[in-house]
């Protein structure tokens, strides 16, 4: 398969690839996906008191397109704040890469780590009654 | 020194051509063109004759006679002819075949073909080298059996199977024995005398011959009885028709010529490439998993699961080497490899799994250049990876409530 010139930037140059503190209140970390499945993305979001994305870090266990979907996510939320990030679409992570039917499941991943990644600051600040959990499934547009 | 790249290092999947080969093709691509069918006049005869030498090449190298080998389009249609000209030929006798589960596709789509034409089919489980047992097949012969099949060596993992074992047990059962043949033969020893096998199927493109050219042996003494799946003009005995493809055919026999000749030489050395590339592998890296068995493999064939690391994205990361992967992602079917599955590998490891195929024509210079690339980038998307994060830290992955998606 070949890939976009996109995939490859990012997979070759990699934005914001490491690790923040879990347990600091400021930090909302979203793991997401399966092993199993080939990929599992650990996105990380540091946001300011204001609720500004000050920060963004990954991991990604995944293919190319899984590794450059959440390179390019880290891009687009820093900067934004929390309802911003919130608005992110898998079908624009797609459309940016130029993502093939078969690895659009990679930038609904990346959807999902944006919004469990906030859900989990949201949680740490006592800001939301719903569990940090993955997006909702009914989002899904999968290859 | 660096060597040119590409590197081509997935001789399982296909081989280049031999120099060698292509000079004996020649002139059947350009002067001597006939039909190896045509009696009447020395374009035929001359075509007739590169056919017949062809066999005599073929035959030796399995140890079967010239008049034992059936010409196909390839191992797919050998696979499709055997399992199917038996099922058909023997259907009074008999409607049981058994097989295994990590045979290749074309074994296995034709057996479940068969399975809707009302036979039934065993599908034998493997030990986790991908391994079946003489006593296990024995156990599975019942007195509806006509046929076994099961494969020499595997073109995933390249575990070898005890097949002249399971020879004896189909003989001294009655019961026809076909082997697939492609990946081992030229690679490791394989005789159908030896090994008691009435049917097997050869592939050009596996030993350095040209595509399109494959080969099914059937036996004589005892006579083997297959239906043909073509009908036409009755060549090959009536068994295949279909006019020869002699440039193909020509091909093929200096190839298994050319492989009976370099045999013990070539698997010394694919083996000792191998064993570096391994041996400097699982000293630089840690979390490798071997897949197949460890002595009963394919000399140039290495499996390895790099745990954390998934099968496509290093592919990429070593985009200047071809190999292959057993992970979903190189599929359009998101499923990992049924292979590795088959053996009991973890869907998790199996993402992660790589295929090296090391042939005639990789350089020691060349496995050198791999070993370290791969060690470097898997050292590179291990720094990525949540998943080695987290084994690092002492989590239990396996622990973790993942969500499938």
């Amino acid at each position: 398969m070949a890939y976009g010139d996109k995939v490859l930037d990012h997979y070759e140059n990699p934005r914001n690839v490491g690790t923040m503190d879990k347990n600091d209140p400021n930090v909302g970390t979203g793991l997401v996906g399966a092993p199993a499945c080939g990929d599992v993305m650990r996105l990380q979001v540091k946001i300011s008191d204001d609720g500004k994305i000050e920060d963004a870090k990954f991991k990604t266990f995944g293919c190319g397109s899984a590794i450059a979907s959440s390179s390019l996510v880290t891009e687009w939320v820093k900067g934004k704040n929390v309802d911003e990030a919130l608005t992110i679409k898998n079908t624009q992570i797609a459309k940016e890469l130029a993502l093939p039917p078969v690895k659009i499941h990679c930038s609904v991943l990346a959807e999902d780590a944006i919004k469990a990644a906030i859900a989990d600051w949201k949680k740490k600040k006592g800001l939301t009654e719903q569990p940090a959990a993955a997006a909702p499934k009914e989002k899904r547009v999968d290859g | 020194m660096t060597p040119k790249l590409p590197i081509y290092m997935d001789n399982n999947a296909t081989t280049p051509l031999d120099p060698r080969v292509l000079e004996a093709m020649m002139p059947y691509l350009t002067t001597e063109f006939g039909n190896a069918a045509s009696r009447s006049h020395p374009f035929g005869w001359k075509a007739e004759e590169a056919v017949d030498k062809a066999r005599e090449q073929i035959g030796a190298l399995i140890g079967a006679s010239e008049k034992e080998i059936v010409f196909t389009s390839g191992a797919t249609e050998s696979i499709n002819l055997a399992l199917k000209g038996v099922a058909e030929f023997y259907k009074d006798k008999g409607n049981h075949v058994i097989t295994v589960r990590t045979e290749h596709k074309a074994t296995l789509d034709t057996a479940k073909r068969l399975e809707r034409q009302g036979c039934e089919v065993t599908y034998l489980d493997t030990d986790k080298f991908g391994l079946i047992s003489a006593e296990q097949l024995r156990a599975a012969i019942t007195d509806k059996t006509i046929l076994v099949s099961v494969m020499l060596a595997n073109n995933e993992i390249g575990s070898v199977q005890p097949i002249g074992e399971l020879g004896a047990v189909c003989r001294e059962k009655g019961v026809l024995f076909h082997c697939d043949a492609v990946q081992g033969v030229g690679k490791v020893a394989f005789d159908v005398e030896k090994d008691k096998v009435d049917l097997a199927s050869l592939s050009g493109h596996k030993i350095y011959g040209p595509k399109g050219i494959g080969a099914l042996y059937v036996r004589r003494k005892p006579r083997v009885r297959i239906a043909p799946i073509i009908d036409g003009g009755g060549h090959e005995r009536g068994m295949r028709s279909g006019t020869l493809n002699v440039p193909g055919i020509a091909g093929f026999g200096k190839a298994a010529e050319l492989c009976q000749q370099l045999l013990p030489e070539e698997s010394h050395r694919t083996y000792t490439l191998r064993r570096r590339l391994q041996d400097y592998l699982f000293s630089h890296l840690d979390h490798l998993e071997l897949n197949g068995h460890p002595e009963h493999r394919l000399p140039g064939n290495l499996n390895v699961s790099f745990a954390y690391v998934e099968g496509e994205a290093l592919m990429m990361a070593i985009k200047n080497v071809a190999v292959s992967s057993g992970s979903a992602c190189t599929s359009a079917s998101l499923e990992p490899s049924y292979v590795l599955r088959a053996c009991g590998v973890s869907e998790d490891l199996a993402h992660t799994s790589i295929r090296f195929g090391i042939g005639r024509f990789n350089t020691e210079d060349e496995v050198d250049f791999v070993k370290k690339y791969v060690v470097d980038q898997v050292k590179r998307l291990r720094e990525m990876s949540p998943l080695y994060e987290m084994a690092k830290e002492g989590i239990d992955l396996s622990k973790i409530e993942w969500a499938a998606h």
